[in-house]
């Protein structure tokens, strides 16, 4: 029964979360009078901004927008300046105001709370589908999906490494620099390792965190430290090229994230996985200008053309990778590969049948939501943001510190 | 001709005092010949039309009522700092600190509202928050005063490690209170509750704030010019052992002067996080404790002078942010623009104080 329960209300929380459309939406005009805001916490020096700033761009310039259509507004700390530039937004007449920084969400809210006609945006909030506003909306990507898939061609490379005799199956450990013990980091990093572990079963993995999004010193020591530890090949969730640069220096193979780094490590880089947020931007710009609601939560997937792999270095990368990418892309995009599937991971040696998540964002941090059904953890369904927060126990993954 | 007894082209000769309308004059022509000065740099490096450029800086700050509310409230929270500057100052008491005390000020607010939020009456609670929140920024402004009167350590390089360690407090707190977990953000706080947030008068998010530091503007004033402490303080300023031989209680009057500077920040501290911010970051604060030491000797420590210098740099702040939004430029080419027009307003003090006597012609 309670399991019945579990799957009844996840299919009716799927249902509201819903699906993106990513099949043809109709075309819509866009008037030459609409505007659209993007807050953005840093300007193009930093790669996660630059990210969504070109991706304002690209989405403006497809949907025959000119440059006085959007106002693109860099530097937004996370505070009452969020608010105020929001709000100044909307006094200039914006239909869309868009915020592209976690920090900027309560902000966000209190300006949509204030302007009900305008639909407030934000990309990797949490509280969208509990605060019960109209025009104040989530969205992320399933870029676990991506991580996986990442997590496939570091496998190929261990054992190809294996292969050729530089080590045995047993030492085939993979490095991990985070930023903090955030569930997104942790959804990150372990569909990456179930992606390595998918083709290379003996892999192990010790992850560190810099307690920062961008710190490329600490990266950089985080990927020498997890080096010396004798891991084999590195992988980040943070934004400089610290690890890339670490990886370079010491010759052991890097996966990225964001966008490609061959640039600072052509012998050691292999592929990236990166969100591509033009289908969001363009769909949230198209839902305003046709007069239709956005979701609470918006998922962008590999289909929609949200998260992508960048280019892979085939001369670091292990023959047949891209072969084998395409195999695996083409099992998720059918869904008969789960990234999170129950039988793939086993935590305190026992595989996982039931698994609370803190969905629903709340000082206590209370589990509130089932989110095991099927055979498989649910991620991104019940809201947009990650959720998977399984540490503890977690088989073949060991946390260095856990301080962050 | 003999060139060799000629007297060089130009030399300078300190003047006698000047009235102010003339100083005033002198720092007027300096800041037209900075805004020429960028109009040039301005064409010569984008090609954009300099007075277009203008215009949107005075739109950054004017352009809407919103925009001139959110003027006034970093004009008020940045002269409130400068303002605890200027008795340190006056007293060469070179505290750098204030970006500390500012912070520990808002750690000590935060910990209120979350703690003690909706367990307590509102009125209670604000009350507690401010007489908490000017304590902890006097302790924090104290404690290098007190060893620099009982041991002589230097103030400047002590104020400024203080930032560091407030600052890391505020980081640790961070982590206690984020809200999700490992996000490393604590959010709005008491969003829905409210509690312990100032309450706006007139619908104004921001006319308090403005209001608290304009009385604070006048008060300062008069306690730096016609009190008894005011005028210690200045003698200190001038020579120590002149404040000796006259009775001063040296040591007194420094660690009483910067727990009042540290109050005067922590009360900015309480501005920010009850006032408008309703958070806790580690950027919360913004540098501001350092621009308000320009701010403070811009005007020459003279608090009615800061409001003017106050708002020349959060004016141009805005207009610089409205630059690179308008004209796609990097925030870079407007921080360029605002620091020709400072470099221009500092220098000038210089012929306030001097003039040149070029060398007569020769017959």
């Amino acid at each position: 029964m309670k399991r019945f329960l579990a799957l009844a209300m996840g299919v009716m929380m799927a249902a509201a979360v819903s699906v993106p459309a990513f099949a043809e939406e109709a075309a819509v005009e866009i008037p030459a009078d609409m505007k659209v805001g993007f807050i953005f916490l840093h300007d193009e020096n930093s790669t996660y901004d630059l990210n969504f700033i070109n991706a304002a761009k690209e989405a403006a310039a497809n949907l025959g927008m000119s440059e006085d259509q959007i106002i693109l507004k860099t530097n937004v700390p996370e505070g009452q300046e969020c608010y105020d530039e929001a709000a100044d937004m909307a006094d200039a007449g914006c239909s869309v105001v868009f915020a592209d920084s976690f920090g900027h969400e309560d902000f966000m809210i209190q300006a949509a709370q204030e302007f009900p006609e305008v639909q407030f945006c934000h990309a990797t909030g949490t509280k969208a589908h509990t605060e019960g506003l109209d025009n104040y909306h989530n969205a992320f990507a399933s870029i676990y999906e991506g991580r996986y898939l990442a997590g496939v061609a570091a496998g190929m490379k261990l054992n190809e490494m294996i292969a050729d005799g530089q080590f045995t199956e047993d030492e085939a450990k993979i490095g991990y620099v985070g930023a903090f013990t955030y569930a997104e980091v942790i959804s990150g990093y372990t569909s990456f390792f179930l992606g390595a572990r998918s083709v290379c079963p003996t892999a192990t993995m010790e992850v560190t965190f810099t307690g920062s999004w961008y710190d490329e010193t600490a990266e950089k020591e985080g990927a020498t430290t997890l080096i010396n530890n004798g891991c084999k090949l590195i992988s980040q969730h943070a934004d400089s090229m610290g690890a890339p640069t670490a990886c370079e220096a010491a010759g052991v193979p890097d996966v990225s994230y964001n966008g490609s780094t061959k640039s600072v490590g052509p012998n050691t880089y292999i592929i990236s996985s990166r969100i591509n947020w033009v289908p969001y931007m363009e769909h949230i710009i198209k839902c305003a200008a046709a007069g239709e609601p956005i979701e609470a939560d918006w998922t962008g997937t590999i289909q929609t053309g949200s998260v992508e792999l960048t280019e892979l270095n085939e001369d670091v990368a292990a023959e047949g990778t891209a072969e084998k990418l395409a195999e695996v892309q083409a099992e998720i995009e059918a869904g008969t590969l789960h990234v999170f599937d129950t039988a793939a991971f086993t935590v305190n040696g026992e595989n996982l049948e039931s698994y609370m998540a803190d969905v629903d964002t709340d000082e206590n941090y209370e589990k509130d939501t089932e989110v095991i059904a099927d055979g498989y953890f649910h991620e991104s369904e019940y809201r947009s943001a990650p959720y998977f927060d399984i540490t503890d126990g977690f088989d073949g993954i060991t946390l260095l510190d856990t301080s962050f | 001709m003999d060139k060799k007894n000629r007297g060089p082209l130009c030399h300078i000769v300190k003047r006698p005092a000047i009235p102010w309308y003339q100083a005033w004059g002198i720092r007027l022509a300096a800041l037209i010949l900075a805004l020429l000065f960028c109009a040039v740099v301005t064409m010569v490096l984008t090609g954009d039309n300099p007075i277009s450029i203008y215009l949107t800086i005075y739109e950054g700050s004017f352009a809407t009522p919103r925009r001139f509310w959110v003027l006034m409230q970093n004009l008020a929270i940045l002269l409130c700092i400068s303002l605890a500057m200027a008795p340190a100052f006056r007293m060469r008491f070179w505290n750098i600190g204030g970006e500390g005390q500012v912070m520990i000020g808002c750690l000590v607010c935060a910990a209120e509202m979350i703690y003690l939020g909706g367990d307590i009456p509102n009125a209670v609670l604000i009350i507690l928050m401010i007489v908490s929140s000017l304590a902890a920024g006097a302790v924090w402004g104290m404690i290098p005063a007190f060893f620099k009167a009982k041991w002589n350590t230097n103030e400047t390089l002590f104020t400024l490690m203080m930032n560091y360690v407030a600052t890391q407090l505020v980081a640790f707190f961070i982590i206690i209170w984020e809200s999700p977990k490992g996000s490393g953000k604590v959010g709005i706080i008491n969003q829905k509750s409210m509690a312990g947030w100032l309450p706006t008068i007139a619908d104004n998010k921001y006319l308090l704030n403005v209001l608290i530091v304009s009385v604070l503007t006048v008060v300062i004033f008069i306690y730096m010019k016609y009190s008894k402490h005011g005028y210690e303080l200045a003698v200190v300023g001038e020579s120590e052992r002149t404040a000796r031989y006259v009775g001063i209680k040296v040591g007194n009057v420094i660690v009483r002067t910067m727990a009042l500077s540290g109050a005067i920040c922590g009360l900015a501290g309480f501005l920010l996080v009850a006032g408008t911010d309703h958070t806790i970051t580690t950027t919360l604060s913004g540098g501001r404790g350092f621009t308000a030491v320009m701010v403070a000797w811009m005007a020459k420590f003279n608090p009615l002078g800061m409001i003017f210098t106050s708002f020349l740099l959060v004016f141009l702040g805005k207009g610089a942010g409205e630059i690179s939004t308008n004209f796609g430029l990097n925030q870079s080419f407007s921080d360029i623009l605002s620091g020709i027009i400072i470099f221009f307003l500092i220098g000038c003090e210089f012929f306030i104080s001097y003039r040149l006597v070029f060398r007569k012609g020769e017959k």
